[in-house]
């Protein structure tokens, strides 16, 4: 068991004749995901690497291979009506991968998705992995092993060191899930912590925020009110300078809010095992699964 | 990206929004010019990208032309926490009666524009937001219907009571929000919003950030950036497609990805190190990424060792490798460089360090720690 992807998947790739989206769907398909379809306008009816039909619109590929998921790999500039396009095609997860997307796109695109049902996870996210089964984004097939942990994460590679820890001490993953590091994303922590709360195959979850905004007090709230498995949490950015954007967007702290200390002290006020390096997730689990 | 105050100005008053003439010098000559055009007193501002320009010296009153260029004689060329001032805003001094605050911004919670006003204005908003909440009248705006009519009529009676200040406030609130969303924005404000004692209402300083991630698309925007306001490294870096953030430490930190290098500063401080910087090279692991970060880093005479945290993923560590390599081959690195490689091709990437003499290490912990101890044996 797993959350959102799992061998009932059936991916379609916006973008996959791109650069990344061609290399990315590769490695997807590589790891056994179902990847069904792919998409480029301009580009139907060709075959991506001689077994994936190509399509020009994602209404056309989903009528064409029942396509349930899709992710996205197309320029910032197209990702929101990309974004758009996948919902209005009846796909109910959409995951967009591209970093750059401008966010007053995303004032407009999420009421779109809310009319409609979407799910959106990202933009500017690593997407998900569901070991063994599928692998919709880019997090690494190499360093996951199935088991019991459920990863919620706003970053990418610093996920990967995680679950590198993790992997290495025998604490395998339920599903992994980067929300992204943009200030407005589809799938926030509280999305993804009821999720795992939910699913009988994840016994304990690792949650890995950064500075900025307060998304990580509010999932502090919701774990002490609602979630009732071991929670082991990382804050990204005890030494960021205020006022200086962190690489992502989201990460920045606008006057004395948004600071590490805040969301570590909101993780402890919430009984969430506080996490001080990447590596103590490790005893933090280990004492807490039976 | 923030915009000085003179370019916030430019857009606001393109918008329609009223405010005191006034203008942007470069030279004490200019500043006089401007300033006997306006006539009586004004003010010469200091346009640089810090909050307290007027505590740093960096806003004087000048009586009379002369005193103008004066004034502006002091403020070009000097220094606030760190950025020089390379122009200034000439302004009339102004007779105020009330000064309020009138900002949007983009807030993640509702995913949406909000605006804030408040009648306490011309003071640190958010420490307004802080202490006093309730003094502070919050509106979300769903950008598919703009600012409705009936909402910027709303927002305007928080701020005033007299109808023709109140129709005044609503039609400058419509192009307030018309500009942030015209310019990309991230923040938009007026701060402080004024009435004056013959009944007008005015814009008497502005402030606005663009959403970086609309400058690809809007190289109108993108033209208004003030490279000589920044940090020369950080322009260098930004050249080079690397995000880089010059830090007081000196642990100097090439990482990919955001969340790693934040990770990997925090670390250093957490052995007892200072990190010198942020750096991170993104995803894609071109090795002339590695030699420009090597090249701006190196050239900080603060930084005492150079550590690498790279985590393998669509990064091939052997890129980075090669990367390192060959900055090594281009010019001297005088300080050790601690080299923590895991994932992607790893095996070939210690190979090749291996092959010029390079040791590189797998587990984060241990090449921090080893960092930190270099970096104060060097100290």
């Amino acid at each position: 068991m797993s959350i959102w992807v799992d061998r009932e998947t059936r991916l379609l790739v916006q973008g996959i004749t791109g650069r990344e989206g061609s290399f990315h769907a590769r490695q997807m398909i590589e790891y056994g995901t179902n990847v069904v379809a792919g998409v480029t306008p301009g580009k139907g009816g060709q075959q991506f690497d001689g077994g994936v039909p190509v399509f020009h619109t994602v209404a056309e590929a989903v009528a064409q291979t029942g396509a349930n998921c899709s992710v996205i790999y197309v320029p910032p500039a197209m990702a929101a009506g990309a974004v758009q396009e996948a919902s209005d095609a009846g796909i109910d997860l959409v995951v967009c991968i591209t970093e750059g997307v401008p966010v007053l796109d995303m004032t407009t695109v999420m009421p779109y998705l809310r009319e409609r049902g979407t799910r959106l996870i990202g933009p500017n996210c690593p997407g998900l992995i569901t070991p063994g089964a599928a692998k919709v984004g880019i997090i690494p097939g190499s360093i996951v092993t199935p088991g019991p942990i459920g990863l919620v994460s706003r970053s990418g590679t610093l996920t990967y060191e995680v679950v590198h820890h993790l992997s290495h001490a025998g604490l395998g993953q339920s599903t992994c899930v980067g929300i992204g590091g943009d200030p407005i994303v589809g799938t926030n922590f509280i999305d993804v912590l009821a999720a795992f709360n939910d699913d009988p195959a994840t016994e304990a979850i690792v949650m890995i925020g950064e500075i900025g905004g307060t998304a990580e007090q509010e999932a502090a709230a919701f774990i002490k009110e609602h979630v009732r498995k071991p929670v082991a949490g990382f804050i990204a950015g005890q030494t960021a300078p205020k006022g200086r954007r962190m690489g992502h967007a989201g990460a920045i702290i606008s006057g004395s809010s948004g600071t590490a200390e805040e969301k570590f002290q909101a993780f402890e006020a919430a009984g969430i095992g506080i996490m001080r390096r990447p590596v103590e997730v490790v005893d933090i689990l280990k004492g807490k699964l039976k | 990206m923030n915009l000085h105050e003179y370019q916030a100005r430019d857009l606001l008053k393109a918008a329609g929004v009223p405010m005191f003439d006034g203008d942007v010098a470069a030279t004490p000559t200019e500043a006089e010019a401007i300033a006997r055009r306006l006539g009586g007193t004004v003010v010469v501002k200091a346009q640089v990208h810090v909050g307290g320009r007027g505590k740093a010296g960096g806003v004087k009153l000048a009586r009379n032309p002369a005193e103008a260029a004066e004034c502006a004689s002091q403020i070009l060329g000097m220094t606030i926490k760190g950025l020089v001032v390379n122009k200034v805003l000439v302004v009339p001094a102004a007779d105020i009666a009330t000064e309020s605050y009138v900002g949007l911004i983009l807030d993640r919670a509702t995913q949406l524009p909000v605006f804030m006003v408040s009648d306490a204005g011309g003071v640190d908003i958010e420490e307004v937001a802080a202490r006093t909440p309730e003094k502070i009248t919050r509106l979300p705006v769903d950008p598919r219907y703009g600012l409705l009519p009936h909402q910027a009529l709303q927002l305007a009676l928080a701020l005033y009571r007299e109808w023709d200040h109140v129709k005044a406030a609503t039609r400058i609130l419509q192009q307030l929000y018309r500009t942030f969303m015209a310019n990309g924005a991230s923040l938009a404000e007026i701060n402080p919003l004024v009435t004056t004692p013959d009944g007008r209402v005015l814009a008497l300083d502005a402030k606005i950030v663009v959403d970086d991630n609309e400058l690809d698309r809007r190289p109108d925007l993108a033209v208004l950036r003030d490279e000589s306001g920044e940090e020369p490294s950080e322009v260098q870096a930004r050249r080079a497609n690397l995000t880089f953030i010059k830090l007081d430490g000196n642990v100097g930190c090439v990482v990919n990805g955001a969340g790693l290098a934040m990770a990997t500063m925090d670390l250093v401080k957490y052995y007892g190190g200072e990190p010198a910087n942020f750096l991170d090279i993104g995803g894609s692991s071109n090795p002339d990424k590695v030699v420009n970060a090597l090249k701006i880093i190196t050239a900080d005479p603060a930084v005492k060792v150079i550590l690498f945290n790279i985590f393998g993923g669509i990064t091939r560590t052997d890129d980075v490798a090669n990367g390192i390599v060959e900055a090594t081959r281009q010019f001297k690195v005088d300080v050790p460089i601690v080299i923590r490689l895991t994932g992607t091709n790893e095996t070939e990437a210690f190979r090749i360090l291996e092959g010029v003499g390079m040791a590189a290490m797998n587990d984060m912990d241990a090449a921090v720690s080893k960092a930190v101890a270099l970096a104060k044996e060097a100290a």
